[in-house]
């Protein structure tokens, strides 16, 4: 087990109120295993990522739960140590190249100090020779053309495609162990998006990589992922094998994710999800899907369901299958 | 009829100024409209005059300085016309109440009162070819030599108040951004609203009742010690010492410097260090440095490198704004510490209706704002490379 979740809460914290996100996440990921997370957009995914990390904003707080991370609590680990994972065992590709590379400095002066202080912790004070050739290394395997320009070049500079190669080259230098990506190909281009997505894939295979591949991009999480975890509402509401949850998805909302996809063989797009995600000021008490669920029932408003095991591999969160 | 006047000669000058404003920007346009990859492309085959002429009309500062030229010209007619058309008989003004109405006759003929407005600007304009700036009613001096009088005072005043302001404003906009809501953040959070609310001239005599009367640590006004000379060269007094090489005159000027410098900086120490804070602790929510922290470099190196550069962009442009606008509301402050600077001048002029002056401190003050914009320029492009490339 290389990573473990358990009832993991996460609140965001303003003057007025307080934002109840994550509601007790739970998760687990096996040392070479790609999982999906797949849910609706504010459904808390990119939230979980961060809090593995434990980079949430200042405003973010985690008041409960545990994310063990090759046996030890990242929550409760020194700055040293944390610091270590961040910069050699974990590595996370940010949804927005755009917004996650900082506008003011070069791709060079960012990559260089990722550089440098992961080759510090190995004990290894780099030149700034050793910095380019590493950096030319990362870009070839990112099939990113051109590493003068890019290295020289602001992030506003390159096209999108390249931001995100530029992205995942950073992601890579820290993940030799886990690698986390917030939705790769959300702001690319169609084209771009394959590309990007094939990319992803080899560097994964080739490197053995533990993955969690968060994404609304069904079709993506179903080429790349071994499992699959539902995400609602900062609620996990099924976990199963990917094929499984695919064809066999047995939790209301999964069934109405998946059929909400639009697929070539049907006619139109599907009919969607009906109501919106709850106010996370207040979120409901029960099941956090009761609101939207067309098999709504009486215990569902008031008292949240457990993990129900449906197979060996199939675990669902809802009274339907008590 | 008489009130429509001054009227039809404004807007009769506007136009004509509005038309010379549309023709240089349609010439700049055309010399400037070729487009940029062709005169790259140029450079290849190889450097004529004309692709030479082309870049340089193209380069932003050199159009940033003609425009400003065209600027201060319009802002001229502005003033020009503002100052006269204002009710007040300067000669009058000038002369006193005493004085026969003939001889006040002759002293508007003498300064082509009488004349239309036009005429007045055309003779005035002619004047400023030849590097006068017209009579001052007040001192009976060209304008010209009384601004190269006054200006160094306020220059100097405003220099050393920038050095507090860039100093007190980056320490405490980083002390309270760093840790928001902490101790530090909240004492500076007071200091702000108090530096914000209570004007300039109220922390002068503050200042001036707490240093240096009741601890007597710094002289109250003035800009030297009596019985301390310096001979002038550039009419700034730190400087000047520092030349003629007299340390007990310099260490006496920066002494009289400190206190009203930092009774025009709290104000915008204030205002910049609680938009510091803001964007830092905008900035260190942002994916950007999120990233960072997801790479494991230490919090400091983020903080100082990642987050701040981001956040330095609109507090500069502030700081260099109030800079410009100090020029002409340190008047209080050099009235308080007996300064011989421009602002008091120009409020002597306004106060006497002395037309020549009024228009020859605002040109100054409109001056210091188109310098000021320019240096805003090259601070926020070195500070942002996406301004930069725009250009």
């Amino acid at each position: 087990m290389l990573l473990e979740i358990n009832d993991l809460h996460v609140y965001y914290k303003s003057y007025w109120y307080t934002l109840k996100v994550l509601n007790g996440v739970w998760l687990r990921l096996d040392r070479g295993e790609r999982i999906g997370v797949i849910g609706e957009s504010g459904s808390g995914k990119t939230t979980l990522l961060k809090s593995i990390l434990k980079i949430l904003p200042q405003n973010g707080m985690i008041p409960r739960g545990e994310i063990r991370y090759d046996g030890k609590d990242i929550l409760k680990l020194s700055g040293n140590e944390l610091s270590k994972i961040r910069r050699k065992e974990i590595g996370m590709i940010f949804q927005d190249p755009m917004a996650a590379l900082n506008p003011v400095f070069k791709i060079k002066d960012q990559l260089y100090d990722i550089l440098k202080y992961k080759m510090m912790i190995e004990g290894h004070n780099p030149s700034s020779k050793e910095l380019y050739e590493e950096a030319s290394k990362i870009f070839s395997d990112v099939r990113l053309p051109d590493p003068d320009r890019v290295l020289e070049s602001y992030p506003f500079q390159l096209s999108g495609g390249m931001r995100q190669r530029v992205m995942i080259a950073m992601a890579l230098i820290s993940a030799e162990k886990l690698l986390l990506a917030d939705e790769p190909t959300t702001n690319l281009d169609v084209t771009i998006q394959d590309q990007i997505l094939k990319l992803i894939h080899r560097l994964v295979m080739q490197k053995n990589l533990s993955t969690i591949l968060v994404s609304h991009a069904l079709g993506m999480v179903y080429q790349m992922t071994d499992r699959v975890y539902v995400l609602y509402a900062g609620d996990i509401m099924e976990e199963a094998r990917t094929r499984e949850l695919f064809s066999h998805p047995k939790h209301p909302y999964t069934q109405l994710l998946v059929a909400s996809t639009p697929r070539l063989s049907s006619v139109g797009v599907g009919e969607g999800i009906k109501g919106k995600l709850p106010d996370y000021r207040n979120p409901p008490a029960g099941c956090r899907f009761a609101p939207r669920c067309p098999y709504v029932m009486d215990k569902c408003i008031n008292t949240k369901p457990g993990k129900i095991q449906v197979n060996r591999e199939h675990v669902v969160s809802c009274y339907l299958y008590d | 009829m008489s009130l429509l006047l001054p009227l039809r000669y404004l807007s009769g000058i506007l136009k004509v100024y509005y038309s010379i404003v549309c023709l240089w920007n349609d010439t700049l346009r055309l010399i400037t409209s070729r487009d940029y990859k062709m005169s790259q492309r140029m450079e290849v085959d190889g450097k004529t005059a004309l692709k030479r002429l082309q870049n340089y009309l193209n380069n932003y500062y050199f159009r940033k300085i003609v425009y400003s030229i065209v600027t201060l010209f319009g802002i001229s007619i502005l003033i020009f016309i503002i100052a006269r058309v204002l009710p007040g008989d300067p000669a009058r003004l000038a002369l006193g109440p005493r004085a026969p109405e003939d001889v006040v006759e002759q002293y508007r003929k003498l300064l082509r009162l009488d004349q239309p407005i036009y005429v007045q600007y055309y003779y005035w304009l002619i004047d400023v070819f030849h590097g006068r700036f017209g009579l001052s009613l007040v001192t009976f001096r060209d304008v010209l030599t009384d601004i190269t009088e006054f200006l160094p005072a306020t220059v100097e005043l405003i220099i050393f108040t920038l050095i507090i302001d860039i100093i007190g404003a980056f320490s405490l906009g980083v002390l309270s951004g760093r840790k928001p809501n902490s101790i530090i953040d909240n004492s500076v959070r007071i200091f702000a609203y108090a530096g914000i609310a209570i004007p300039s001239f109220v922390w002068a005599i503050i200042l001036q009742l707490v240093l240096a009367n009741w601890l007597d640590l710094l002289p109250a006004y003035g800009r030297l010690s009596l019985g301390i000379e310096v001979k002038r060269i550039t009419g700034l007094v730190t400087i000047d010492s520092l030349l003629s090489g007299n340390l007990i005159a310099f260490g006496d000027a920066v002494a009289h410097l400190i206190i009203p410098s930092l009774s025009l900086a709290i104000g915008c120490i204030a205002q910049e260090a609680r938009i510091l804070r803001a964007n830092l602790i905008e900035n260190v929510n942002k994916d950007y440095v999120l990233n960072m922290y997801a790479h494991g470099i230490p919090g400091s190196t983020i903080f100082f490198k990642y987050a701040l550069k981001p956040s330095m962009i609109p507090t500069v442009t502030i700081m260099t704004l109030d800079m410009a606008s100090m020029l002409g509301n340190a008047f209080l402050v050099e009235l308080i510490f007996n300064w011989p600077g421009l602002s008091r001048y120009g409020i002597t002029a306004m106060l006497r209706k002395d037309l020549n002056a009024i228009v020859g401190v605002v040109l100054v003050i409109g001056l210091a704002y188109t310098i000021a914009s320019i240096i805003i320029d090259l601070v926020v492009s070195y500070l942002d490379p996406r301004v930069r490339h725009r250009r």
